[in-house]
């Protein structure tokens, strides 16, 4: 049998090439056994027979060689069309898993033609400009541009959703797109000189390209391995770039040299922003008698407070909340991410459970105090989440006499103490919450402290059955607290 | 002063800000009206400038006259630099024009700060605003938040902007205290926070929206901190910048060399870093995000809580790991492959799905443009096994570093000064 010679009618003719390629497929011709052509291209030495004529059904491929071949097919390599049948020929005979082996020379090949395409319409996308003619039906805007690629009607689309409300043509070597407003219409190539030389834009332009440049930083390879020479010629802004190259090292060594320069005698405006937060000195000292200004105070203090280096990767410290003289404070042991965020205790997911279990005890949660054992978010960061990572005594006792005068201005009949952490806290000693759990620990220089776990320690627990008897008595303990501040 | 003049001050004023990216925004165009689109998933650069950096968007100062005293920012209130301010139109104008012309995917606002944060924040958001509603603009907005700005003025820039970023500028507190005294520490974390609770917030409702999409919010923050203008180590540097990924959900951490400024100040080392220590910084950030390394891991290849400013510091870490390797390319798991150096990430993946079909050969990792020289000591493949002595050599980093020394043309390079 003689070899087959196919004429496409376009030089990136996806589906003509997709509709003769089924044909030639589906009589078993072998790939080495078909020429392909562009309609129009010198005929050289083709002189293959016509392809089967016929229906072309489809054929089943995976989906990932229609998506690559669309996009290799626009490659300016004469052997694309070839080397596309081949690889489907591969496809359809015995080597189902060929698209996945990157490693395979022709998938190789065929994905760096891809590649290169890809590279060319971004190019494109980029590096293409301009020009405003004023024409008759108003401003219109032209550009030359030459691809590597036959890329021109696959990426004349870009340009109508970017630009649909101007009108505007793109001439190429080897074909001209040409937008109204309206609808898109492809013509013949054209040369640089259908569009204009400059417009009034583009010395503004460039001004702006010379000023964002800094001299200090000169990397000219780093920019042609991006913005490859072959593309200056039609952008405006390369025509200043062997003047400020040259003139970069005299211009850094300048700033050099001349050194620090004395501050300007006059500033330029006097202003009034807001103070910086914090206590204001002294404030201290004057030991308001009013707790709610003590409590203010309080805060201010532990607001700026930074003595523990852990800390000043937390947002911002968090510190109680409630109304003076509430019968019940909760202390939990610190800020969680949420928390951290709101700068309000919590507001998490131990909070929200917390929450209800209150609600559910009877005890209305406005009418209590919360606050934390330690005043920041101590965590490991682990790409896009936070890690909590508790807080080791010496934390615990950095915080302890903060917690100790908040609770003295608060003034609580009882303090129950959430988890270990807290009850440590408070204590100033390991006490096992276990073995605590439901007491009423008599403290000196404190109100009483009712110990149990912390709710935190409920959403950890794994069995759902586990879960619900805990939180029960949870609710038990809450009720006895409730019970023995109001009683 | 003409427009052209104010152009040149206030894009020199902007040029120390190393962010550009046009990604990550919401896919829109112009087809219903207005006039631009954006490019999800990948940003576009128009041009690049002969320092390396991509030029996206239209980067300038609304003004750069500004009341905060920096010391390693040229527009401090007590520096000499001549001062400028757009109008509102004009800057508008500016942009539409080169968006046009195809020059731009969209602009990057800022400001020195004016009478105060509050009325700052809200001219920056009049451009917005102008641009978004009255000109209908389609394309991507970067917007720079002033920290302790109203609540109400970052929730209007977060309904026009793809992008908010609040700069933490140092990598440490107590150098922000110390060069930067106006700026509150505390504050611009907490205004990060609040980003953070308000795009999370966003994106929840746009996945359990039932009919309408809800109201436009940017997509991502992000921040920069200057490197070499204190005292801090990289060690130092990626510890906040850990913390700031895991606490703010940022989409970046650009870090900007501290550069020699016209008109420096007295506070500030006479000399600037290295511009490759920069690069090692980034390097050493892509292995934090993308390659499951820890911050500590990354130090054990450098010395004194400083990256090796030679070697890049995958290659650095693998130097001083060699009991880790060789490894063999067609059994070793994902987390394994993605510690050797010269394989990125798109490579291992290619690796692996490659090597389900078959046993990968040497050629078959040069067709995937795997740099050879540089895994040959620290793989095995179906055809290679690297002689032990070369990974226990003690010259092997001298080797390595020699096969790279052709790529020192394209890495940054200090400006030879004197």
């Amino acid at each position: 049998m003689g070899s087959i010679g196919i004429v496409l009618p376009g030089p990136a003719a996806f589906d003509a090439w997709r509709d003769q390629a089924r044909r030639v497929l589906a009589a078993e011709v072998p790939p080495e056994q078909v020429e392909w052509r562009v309609a129009g291209d010198a005929a050289g030495l083709f002189a293959g027979t016509p392809p089967p004529s016929g229906a072309a059904s489809p054929v089943a491929v995976p989906r990932a060689f229609p998506a690559l071949a669309e996009i290799a097919i626009r490659h300016r390599d004469p052997e694309r069309f070839a080397l596309l049948y081949r690889v489907l020929w591969r496809l359809t005979h015995g080597t189902h898993g060929l698209m996945e082996d990157r490693a395979d020379p022709d998938i190789a090949r065929l994905e760096a033609m891809a590649k290169s395409v890809r590279r060319d319409a971004h190019k494109m996308h980029a590096f293409l400009r301009f020009r405003c003619i004023q024409a008759e039906a108003g401003p219109h805007y032209l550009a030359w541009f030459e691809p590597d690629h036959h890329i021109l009607h696959a990426e004349a689309d870009f340009f109508v959703r970017r630009f649909a409300g101007l009108r505007w043509s793109i001439i190429t070597p080897e074909a001209s797109a040409h937008w109204n407003g309206a609808v898109l219409s492809f013509g013949p190539g054209g040369n640089r000189h259908d569009v204009p030389r400059e417009d009034a834009v583009e010395e503004l332009w460039r001004t702006y390209y010379a000023s964002i440049f800094n001299p200090a930083r000169l990397k000219p390879a780093a920019m042609r391995a991006e913005m490859p020479k072959k593309y200056w010629r039609n952008m405006p802004e390369t025509r200043d770039i062997p003047r400020l190259i040259a003139e970069a090292p005299a211009r850094a060594a300048e700033m050099v040299a001349r050194g620090a320069t004395p501050p300007a005698l006059r500033r330029q405006r006097d202003v009034h922003l807001a103070p910086p937060e914090g206590v204001a000195p002294g404030m201290d000292l004057l030991a308001p008698k009013d707790p709610a200004e003590a409590l203010a105070a309080l805060r201010a203090e532990v607001l700026a407070d930074q003595a523990l280096p852990w800390a000043a990767q937390a947002t911002q410290a968090v510190f109680g909340e409630g109304p003076i003289g509430a019968a019940l404070l909760f202390v939990g042991e610190q800020p969680g991410d949420e928390e951290d965020l709101a700068g309000r205790p919590f507001v998490g997911p131990a909070g929200r459970l917390l929450d209800r279990a209150l609600a559910e005890a009877g005890i209305p949660r406005a009418e209590t105090y919360v606050t934390n054992a330690v005043k920041h978010f101590k965590y490991t960061p682990t790409g896009r989440r936070r890690i909590h990572q508790s807080p080791d005594a010496g934390d615990i006792a950095h915080y302890r006499p903060f917690l100790r005068r908040e609770i003295e201005i608060v003034g609580p009949r009882l303090v129950v103490s959430l988890g270990a952490s807290a009850l440590r806290a408070l204590t100033g000693k390991a006490v096992a919450v276990g073995k605590a759990r439901g007491q009423v620990l008599a403290l000196p220089d404190s109100p009483p402290v009712f110990p149990t776990v912390h709710p935190s320690y409920l959403l950890r627990l794994p069995d759902a059955a586990a879960k619900a008897a805990e939180y029960q008595r949870f609710l038990a303990d809450l009720r006895a607290a409730a019970a023995t501040a109001l009683g | 002063m003409d427009l052209q003049q104010k152009l040149a001050i206030l894009a020199d004023a902007a040029k120390y800000d190393a962010s550009c990216a046009s990604s990550g925004a919401d896919a829109r165009d112009s087809r219903k009206g207005g006039l631009g689109s954006t490019a999800p998933g990948m940003g576009i650069c128009h041009a690049y400038a002969p320092d390396g950096r991509c030029i996206s968007l239209l980067k300038v100062l609304l003004t750069n006259a500004c009341v905060f005293d920096c010391a390693y920012c040229i527009n401090r209130a007590t520096s000499n630099v001549p001062r400028a301010r757009f109008t509102v139109q004009e800057l508008v104008g500016l942009a539409l024009d080169f968006y046009r012309h195809n020059a731009i995917e969209g602009v990057f606002l800022s400001s020195g700060i004016i009478r105060s944060p509050d009325y700052t924040m809200e001219q920056i958001v009049r451009v917005a605003r102008e641009l978004r509603e009255t000109h209908g603009f389609r394309g991507y907005i970067h917007l720079k938040t002033i920290p302790d700005a109203a609540p109400e003025l970052l929730e209007e820039a977060g309904r026009l902007a793809d992008r908010l970023s609040i700069n933490i500028e140092l990598p440490q507190r107590s150098s922000l205290e110390s060069l930067a005294p106006e700026k509150n520490f505390a504050g611009i974390r907490r205004s990060m926070g609040r980003l953070r609770e308000r795009i999370e917030a966003h994106a929840e409702d746009r996945r359990t929206a039932q009919r309408a999409t809800p109201p436009p919010f940017a997509r991502g923050q992000s921040t920069q901190m200057i490197v070499g203008a204190d005292d801090a180590t990289d060690a130092t540097v990626l510890g906040t910048s850990t913390g700031l990924y895991a606490s703010y959900g940022l989409r970046r951490v650009y870090y900007s060399a501290y550069s020699p400024i016209p008109d420096a100040s007295r506070l500030l080392p006479p000399q600037p870093p290295p511009l490759v220590r920069e690069h090692r910084l980034y390097q050493a950030d892509w292995l934090l995000r993308f390659y499951g390394f820890t911050p500590d891991e990354i130090m054990s290849g450098g010395t004194a809580g400083m990256l090796d400013l030679d070697v890049d510091p995958k290659l650095a870490w693998a130097l001083s790991h060699r009991g880790e390797f060789p490894l063999d390319v067609n059994l070793a798991p994902r987390e394994r492959l993605l510690r050797v150096p010269g394989l990125g990430a798109r490579t291992v993946e290619r690796i692996l799905a490659a090597r389900r079909h078959r046993a990968l050969h040497m050629e078959d990792l040069a067709r995937l443009r795997v740099p050879l020289a540089k895994v040959r000591p620290f793989l095995l493949a179906a055809d290679h096994r690297p002689a032990a002595r070369l990974l226990d050599s003690a010259d092997l980093r001298q080797r390595l570093v020699a096969r790279t020394a052709f790529t020192a043309a394209a890495r940054p390079q200090q400006l030879a000064l004197f």
